[in-house]
């Protein structure tokens, strides 16, 4: 006898997004089901994978992770570009130099390095700031003018900060990121203020903040994938692409950091594995855009990636 | 919660007068002010004054009329089968036909009628004998409409099932009893059909009938009601089916949750 497959029949789709420009645009979204159930519904985009890019050299990277980047740390040009040789989707460019207790950099000098990684680089750009909202509020827009036009990325957008960043977006025409803390009803709100500003909801994409596998992996992940059947369910103002930072939180795990030992085996292998594990689970909880700092890495999940997007309907 | 805006309905003057004199104004004022008010469709009931052999025609017209201003899709609502397939004619997107009783000669022409056209379907839990008196005799011909849609290939979930709410003033037992049909129906089918109701009937000839409206609505959807035709018009009417959805966890919850109901 037969077996007739159950299918859920979903009422709404994510909305589709498209960062950069043709002929390196990437397109992310468009889902009308959850993630590689490709039976069901439609995922006619695969999730992307960025490569971090600091505008000043790191201090607290382990050895394992500056080796692949060797001679060209401190240089975000030569960086970018090496980024792009490893066969990164795009280039997530972090504006550290811009945080007080670094090097207090002006949204001038940011500006100025985001421009020339721009001019370097064929590959869709993300913009970050460094975290620090008030200054994050100065750079952005800077960093926005430099690169007007080019359907960049820019973020992170908080609560308190997301009306320069969102003007910024409209003017320039950029996409932005809507950062929460692990909080849907926070994530929904701030997609409706966004939106409300006139920034059309098919730029804006949504960051859960995730912990890396071990700290708040499963927190993190039930949130998105509660952010995702809601959107497909037909709540408008969630259903949108997500993104994680999952080479930020990965890295600064002690089982990244720690040296190769008996009781856990090598540092490497180890370390790779917690950054490639930590990805490959929010792209089941519906992730579609991956910010990740290990080339290796890179490789592994785009595997992984390949697989689940094969066919199985 | 998917609100049924029922005011394009020949029953109330200005539509009457408007379908008399062809006169789109009214028609398009409220197809354009339910959509903001927070309707997901638009109940066109030409109104027992159009002659049966008109009905077709001015179905017709009305529908087109409404959806030349509003995005909603449209609830087509009349005892007439050739009424309602000059309005699914005409229609964009997926129509919901009101309605079918549970006479089976009548669930043989309102089913196949719904599949040809990929629309939706409510069925009233009534047949010729009238309407039954409590929560079991509706349940028995809400089974009777689950049964045809899975004969005829309906999905349960475009099957809206309306259990007859009763003006309080002269059927007062039946308010309970609708309540219960609701909750029972709900387990009938995995997928569960849908669950609809007139709402506005419950207060009929009633004193603080919006009061009525407001509470019924509130009750009947934590027993499971998907859907009803009502007054959206009544701001605090569609800020309670709001609230209900965030308390039921069925939207989530954000500051903002009376506007993104209705938007």
């Amino acid at each position: 006898m037969a077996v007739a497959i159950v299918k859920e029949r979903w009422t709404n789709k994510v909305l589709e997004m498209t960062i950069g420009q043709e002929p390196n645009a990437v397109k992310v979204g468009g889902d009308s089901t959850l993630p590689f159930l490709h039976f069901e519904g439609e995922m006619p985009n695969r999730p992307v994978v960025a490569l971090e890019v600091w505008d000043m050299e790191p201090d607290n990277w382990p050895a394992i992770l500056t080796e692949p980047f060797k001679g060209v740390l401190d240089n975000p040009v030569a960086w970018a570009k090496k980024c792009a040789d490893y066969g990164a989707d795009m280039i997530c460019l972090r504006l550290n130099s811009a945080h007080p207790d670094q090097m207090d950099a002006t949204p001038d000098e940011v500006a100025a390095t985001v421009k020339a990684v721009a001019e370097a680089v064929s590959l869709p750009l993300i913009v970050v700031g460094c975290g620090v909202e008030e200054k994050d509020a100065l750079i952005l827009p800077a960093a926005g003018e430099a690169i007007s036009g080019q359907n960049a990325l820019l973020g992170c957008a908080t609560i308190n900060n997301y009306k320069t960043i969102t003007a910024t977006c409209m003017v320039h025409g950029h996409n932005i990121i809507a950062t929460s803390p692990l909080d849907i009803n926070l994530a929904k709100q701030l997609n409706i203020l966004i939106n409300e500003m006139n920034l059309p909801l098919s730029r804006i994409a949504m960051d859960p903040l995730v912990g890396a596998l071990g700290y708040g992996v499963e927190y993190a992940y039930s949130i998105m994938e509660r952010a995702r059947t809601g959107a497909l369910n037909g709540d408008k103002m969630l259903a949108i692409p997500m993104i994680c930072f999952v080479g930020q939180e990965t890295w600064k795990t002690k089982e990244a950091k720690t040296e190769d030992n008996e009781e856990w085996g090598a540092q490497a292998r180890r370390a790779l594995l917690w950054e490639v594990l930590t990805a490959a689970s929010f792209a089941q909880a519906g992730g579609s855009i991956f910010i990740l700092r290990h080339p290796e890495s890179l490789k592994l999940f785009n595997n992984n990636i390949a697989a689940m997007m094969k066919q199985n309907s | 919660m998917e609100l049924i805006g029922e005011h394009i309905n020949g029953m109330f003057k200005d539509i009457r007068e408007a379908i008399i004199n062809k006169d789109p104004g009214p028609i398009e004022h409220w197809a354009k002010l339910q959509t903001e008010k927070g309707a997901r469709w638009l109940d066109i009931n030409t109104g027992p004054t159009v002659a049966k052999e008109d009905q077709p025609a001015v179905m017709e017209w009305l529908v087109k009329t409404a959806q030349a201003v509003s995005p909603l899709p449209c609830c087509l609502d009349s005892t007439n089968p050739e009424a309602i397939e000059a309005g699914l004619k005409v229609h964009r997107g997926q129509a919901l036909i009101n309605s079918t009783s549970a006479d089976q000669w009548k669930m043989d022409i309102y089913f196949p009628l719904a599949v040809k056209y990929n629309a939706k379907l409510i069925g009233l839990t009534m047949n010729e004998q009238g309407v039954p008196k409590d929560a079991e005799a509706r349940v028995a011909l809400a089974m009777e409409l689950v049964v045809n849609a899975d004969m005829r290939g309906l999905p349960m979930q475009d099957l809206y099932i309306d259990p007859l709410a009763l003006p309080a003033n002269v059927a007062q037992d039946h308010a309970p009893e609708v309540i219960e049909a609701i909750r029972q129906i709900k387990v009938l089918a995995d997928p569960p059909p849908k669950t609809t109701l007139g709402l506005s009937n419950v207060s009929q000839r009633c004193a603080e009938r919006k009061l009525l409206n407001r509470t019924y609505l509130v009750m009947c959807m934590a027993a499971g009601l998907d859907s009803a035709i009502a007054d959206v018009e009544d701001e605090m009417l569609v800020d309670a089916a709001a609230a209900v959805q965030v308390l039921l966890n069925k939207d989530i919850y954000c500051d903002a949750f009376l506007k993104t109901f209705r938007s």
